[in-house]
Formats: structure tokens, sequence, C-alpha cells
């Protein structure tokens, strides 16, 4: 960098001196390529020295197939839950105000703080077959939440509640009311100034935050191995297959498994950072 | 209930009110709307967590006692706050340098480094620890350079402690990132005309700065870290005694039907996490 102007050379200190530039560079690059890059790019090439056809043989085989269908679909039914009741959530918290607002805002939290494998944990202990409740729904209606799809989109949908609801919230708050209040003096209802001008300026925060949501859901393992119980072609997700293949020393499934995980956690990373900064564009434009 | 009027499309009488617009069917669909929350919220958040108190407390507060006093879940608790410590050292010093890479220097490939941070949020811990035995497992690819050296990482604690570093890698970063980005340098630029060198500018003027974005990056890193399970079971093994971290012990004891045990030793590890952030968000807001 050359440094002409009086003002740029104060940017470029002689307190950082360029070997220290350097050197604080080189400590996080190494940082980022010791623990990210080199353990991902082992499981890639693991994955397809074997060539694509194997990595394709190993996807399709029916009891790899039927996790990683199960896995999609709960992940994004779970995203689609999500982000209706999150985008609710943060509506309510920022346009209302009721007893209790603050203790609600502190639950959207919780999930954060307590690790998954007690999440799961604590679905069973409620939901359980030896349960109250879980009886309940297995003897009166039929309905076997744990071991079983409806188990596994509980799970996700608790361990991801704050995803949409903070993604969302602070769009909502520093959204100008000005143009909610134009459409009211034109004689618009509150609901129809929601669906055509509050929510149209929500959409990207909602899609980053469902996303990122979903993005996750797909690797989820400590709620879901415990809610799940591991059945093949019923409950059996994707994560808790590479699992069953990792003990049983099968590298082929593993790898190939891991490798469409990874793929998809790739895309989406990336989608959600584009839709976060999209959504920042339009804000200050 | 309210929602069949809604389609009406007689005049309704609107009344301006502090900025806020409400007629008795918004007020109507106010309230349905926090019932509808908060019983979501109770539903899927708060009816679990008594499920899982009243689950420990089920042989009263003896069986908690008696649980928790096992010298198997003392040993555990021990290895993860073991873990969760060497974490937090390294996620200080190295994600606070990596936050400030990313903010204060431009380079081509930034935007892509900063997106690529957010990965270990969205990789499956099943997927972390097999990556880890991939590399450093018996047939791995490090394998002889671990033999010649008589190092054991798989299925031991440094495998276990690389496995957290890449779950916990993003917290760091992303809370001080955002602070430091909000702090500018004009400060920094400051001191330094004034004659100090970079340490003390960046000891007596950034850090005090970030003070609060950096701990609460070390609290939810403390925090992941002793929740994490599915990486460091499959590349620890969950040896009992050796590499049984808390939450594999609550696995262990569910898979042998000790369930108070369980629950009492995942009440006591929701507990801890739980009065972490907790009280770390407290302290921010008072300090505001």
């Amino acid at each position: 960098m050359t440094t002409t102007t009086p003002s740029l050379a104060i940017k470029d200190t002689p307190h950082r001196a360029p070997w220290g530039r350097w050197g604080i560079k080189s400590a996080a690059f190494t940082y980022l390529i010791v623990l990210l890059l080199i353990p991902l790019s082992v499981i890639f090439q693991d994955g397809l020295k074997d060539g694509l056809v194997n990595l394709w043989g190993s996807i399709s085989l029916p009891i790899a197939w039927a996790a990683l269908r199960l896995t999609l679909w709960t992940s994004a039914l779970m995203a689609v839950i999500n982000a209706v009741m999150g985008t609710l959530t943060a509506y309510v918290l920022v346009r209302y105000s009721f007893p209790g607002k603050s203790f609600l805002n502190a639950i959207v939290d919780l999930p954060l703080a307590i690790p998954t494998l007690v999440t799961g944990v604590m679905l069973v202990v409620l939901y359980g077959p030896q349960s109250i409740i879980g009886g309940w729904f297995k003897d009166q209606l039929g309905w076997q939440i744990i071991f079983a799809p409806p188990g596994i989109i509980l799970a996700l949908l608790f361990v991801n509640f704050p995803f949409v609801v903070r993604a969302v919230q602070p769009v909502l708050e520093s959204l100008d009311r000005e143009s909610e209040e134009a459409a009211a003096t034109l004689g618009a209802g509150s609901a129809r100034i929601f669906w055509q001008v509050t929510l149209p300026a929500l959409w990207s925060s909602i899609a980053s935050g469902a996303l990122l949501s979903f993005a996750r859901a797909i690797g989820e393992f400590g709620a879901i191995v415990i809610v799940a119980g591991n059945i093949p072609f019923r409950s059996q997700t994707a994560a808790i297959y590479v699992f069953g293949e990792v003990e049983s020393s099968n590298r082929q499934g593993a790898s190939a498994m891991s490798i469409v995980m990874l793929s998809l956690a790739f895309v989406l990373v990336l989608f959600v950072d584009w839709l976060r900064k999209r959504g920042r564009k339009e804000r200050t434009a | 209930m309210t929602t069949a009027s809604e389609h009406s499309t007689q005049v309704k009488p609107v009344t301006q009110h502090r900025g806020r617009i409400s007629s008795p069917i918004d007020i109507w669909r106010r309230r349905l709307l926090i019932f509808i929350v908060i019983t979501y919220t109770a539903v899927l958040i708060l009816a679990p967590l008594v499920g899982l108190i009243s689950g420990a407390f089920a042989e009263g507060l003896g069986g908690i006692i008696s649980a928790v006093s096992d010298p198997a879940v003392f040993s555990a608790f021990s290895l993860t706050l073991y873990i969760a410590f060497i974490i937090i050292v390294i996620h200080a010093l190295f994600g606070t340098t990596l936050a400030w890479v990313l903010v204060r220097y431009r380079f081509p490939g930034r935007r892509l480094l900063n997106a690529f941070i957010d990965l270990p949020f969205a990789v499956s811990p099943v997927v972390v620890g097999y990556m880890l035995l991939l590399l450093f497992g018996r047939n791995g690819m490090l394998a002889p350079v671990l033999d010649l050296f008589q190092i054991k990482v798989a299925f031991a604690v440094p495998g276990m402690i690389l496995a957290t570093l890449f779950v916990t890698l993003p917290f760091m970063a992303r809370e001080v990132m955002p602070v430091l980005e909000a702090f500018g340098i004009e400060q920094e630029q400051a001191a330094a005309t004034l004659g100090a060198n970079g340490w003390q500018t960046f000891w007596m003027v950034t850090f005090p700065a970030l003070r609060w974005g950096f701990i609460y990056g070390v609290i939810l890193t403390f925090a992941r870290a002793l929740g994490e399970f599915g990486a460091v079971l499959v590349v620890g093994g969950g040896i009992q005694g050796r590499t049984e971290t808390a939450t594999l012990f609550i696995f262990r004891a569910l898979d042998g039907r000790q369930y108070v045990g369980a629950y009492s030793a995942a009440l006591l590890l929701g507990l801890l996490s739980l009065i972490l952030v907790v009280g770390t968000e407290f302290l921010r807001r008072r300090e505001k």
C-alpha cells in the first residue's frame, strides 16, 4: 500500500510495522487453515478419490437415500414453521408491549445456551412413551412423537428457534413506520398493511434466518440422536447415518454422505451471506 | 374468531393513538397474536425444561445428589471444563486476531473468508468428528507422522479439543467484529499521534472498547464447548474415565437406563451454560 497523503500516513502508522501486520495476518490465516480448511479438504479428498460414480453409488443405497430424504423434508418443514412463528414472535416482541415481554425476549435465546443433547433428553422426558403426555398421545390419538418424525421436527424447532426471531427483530425495529402510517391514512386495514407494506420489507431477513436454521437442521445430531432413536428408513437422519457408518468403519458410506452434507452447508452459508448483504443494501438504499 | 371480521370492507373506526392505530379488531388481533406466541414458546421451550426438572427430581433431591456425586460424573464434568478452558484461551487469542484482520485489513478473498467463518454453524458435528478421524485416525492421513512421534490424537483429548475448536470457531470473531467495526480507528490514530506504540494502543485504547464483545464471545464459546456432543463422541469414542465428557456421560447413562443420573447431569449441564449466558447478558445490560 502506498502512502502519499499525510492522513493516510497516520492510518498506516509507524506503530504497526509491516512485519507486525504480516505476523497478525499470517496468524489469522494459519488459524483458519489448520482448524477449518485442512479437515474440510481431507473429507473431499477421501470421498472423491474413488470417483463420482462410487460417490453416487454410496448415496443411492436405499438406506442412505432414505436418511437423506428424511433429513431434508423434516428440516424443510421445520424451516417453514420456524419462519412463520419466528416472524410472528419478532413482530409481537417489537410492536406490542405486554407483561412478561422481557421474559419472552430472554427465552428466545434459551436454546442457544442449552446443549443440544440436553434438548433431546428434555423432549424424551416430556413426550417419550413412558411420560404422561407421550402416553396420552399414543393411546388416545395413536401418534408416536418420540422415535418418529414429529419428535425430530420438535427437536429441530427447539434448537433453531432463535434464528428467525433474531434475524427479523432488528430489521423490524429499524423499519421506517412512515410508509405503514401512510397506508393507514389511505384507509388500509392493519392486516393489509402487514401483508403489503411490512412483510415485503422483511422478506430477506426472514429468508436468511429460515435458511440458516435449515442449514443447521441438516447437520443436527445431539438433539436428534436421542429423540429419533436410529431406526433405519423411519427415523434415521443423515447425521445419524454418518455416525453409524463411522462406527461400523464403512469409510466410503460415511465420506459420501458427509460430502453431500458439507456441500449443502457450503451453498446455504454462502446464500445466507448473500441474502444478508442484500438486505443491508436494501435498507441503506 | 376475529379473523372472520377482517375481511369485511366496511370502514373501521381508526383512531391515531400515539402513532399506533387501534380499533377493536386490532386489539383482539393483538391479543390473539400475543397468545399464540406465548403458547408456542411455552409448549416448545418451557414445557420440556419443566419436564427435565421434574424428571430429575423423580426420586427427590436425594436422588439427584447421589446421582451427581457418582465419580464418573465428576471426572466427566472435569474433562468438559478442562477442554472448555483450553478452547477459550485459543479462541480468545486467535479469534480476536481473526476479527481484527477481517475488519481492518483489505485483501482479495476477504468477503468469501468472512462467509466461510460461519461454516461451522452449518457443518454437522458428526462430520467434524469424522474429518478428524480421517486425518488422525489409525488409518488416517497423518497416522505415520503421529506414530513416529508417539502422539495420540484420535480417541484422546487432543482430538476432542480440535473437534471442539472447529465447532466453536465462529463465536469469537462474530462477537468481536461488529464492536470493532463500530469503534472505528479515530481514537487509535489519536493515540498513535501522541506517540503510543502498537501494543500500547491496542491494550489501552482498542481493547477496553472491545471488552463486552470479547467477554460475550468468550462466554458463548465456553457455553458451546460445554455442550458439544457429536464431534467429541466420534473423535473421542467416549471411553469411560478417559475421553468421557459431561454430554457423553449423559448419553451413556441414558443408554444404560440410568434415567435419574442422566436427567440430573443434563440439568446440571444445562444450568451451567444457562447461568453463564444469562449472567453475561445481565451484566452487559447493566453496563449499558
